[in-house]
């Protein structure tokens, strides 16, 4: 299986990420996450991320690596974005191809499930009104990680 | 040693990175929290709340009483939000 890993501040161009995994497989799965416009009912101006340069690259590739373990994948393409991001933008792109769309959609479900409890990123909320929150992690998103257990 | 700090740890203590040489008695990150605690009112309000922290040694996830041993790199952070 060949991967592809980048954690980068720019956008990332999601039909030119699924044609290069989509050569030679029979299907393709992804998930993007993309800035919400609003939390709680509260207008959201950004998105800061910030991760630990070296162990996120470290994490996501293993992680790739644990997805074609598990699953049977031809390709494999985890992109995450950090800095300052408006709300609407591409946060992360996760994909997997295979000649399965079982083993497709299962594997980018496991990805972007263990991405959030595992790779070391963290989002902080800068609201219209000016104040600032880092995001709490949450306890739903580390059971659907430990669910792949 | 390098410590790194991330996200409000790092926003709290004011730097992202320092050299520090633990005292020899100083064998977990648990204990070198303690430690780091002392140095002034940013690390003790930063440290505050040791059940909020988690940590890496390096660049491994690992629990707070681990032993470092030989480690080079340890980061403190609050548990993890991307995707």
């Amino acid at each position: 299986m060949t991967h592809r890993i980048s954690v980068q501040e720019a956008d990332f161009d999601a039909t030119a990420e699924l044609g290069r995994l989509a050569a030679g497989a029979g299907g393709v799965a992804s998930f993007i996450g993309v800035v919400r416009g609003e939390v709680g009912g509260r207008a959201l101006a950004a998105m800061r991320l910030e991760h630990y340069p070296g162990m996120t690259e470290k994490t996501l590739g293993r992680l790739a690596d644990a997805a074609a373990a598990r699953w049977e994948l031809s390709g494999c393409t985890i992109i995450h974005r950090v800095g300052r991001l408006a709300p609407g933008q591409n946060i992360v792109l996760v994909a997997t191809a295979s000649r399965h769309r079982a083993a497709a959609l299962a594997a980018t479900a496991f990805l972007i499930d263990r991405l959030k409890t595992n790779a070391p990123f963290w989002k902080a909320e800068e609201y219209a009104d000016g104040s600032v929150e880092w995001v709490a992690a949450r306890d739903s998103d580390s059971d659907a990680a430990k669910a792949w257990s | 040693m390098r410590i790194l700090y991330f996200a409000w740890l790092r926003e709290k203590i004011g730097i992202g990175e320092e050299e520090f040489a633990p005292p020899a008695d100083v064998t977990t990150p648990r204990a070198l929290i303690d430690c780091l605690a002392q140095r002034g009112t940013a690390y003790t309000a930063a440290f505050a709340t040791k059940a909020l922290i988690r940590c890496a040694v390096d660049q491994e996830f690992c629990s707070l009483d681990t032993p470092f041993g030989a480690a080079r790199e340890i980061a403190f952070f609050p548990p993890v939000t991307g995707g």
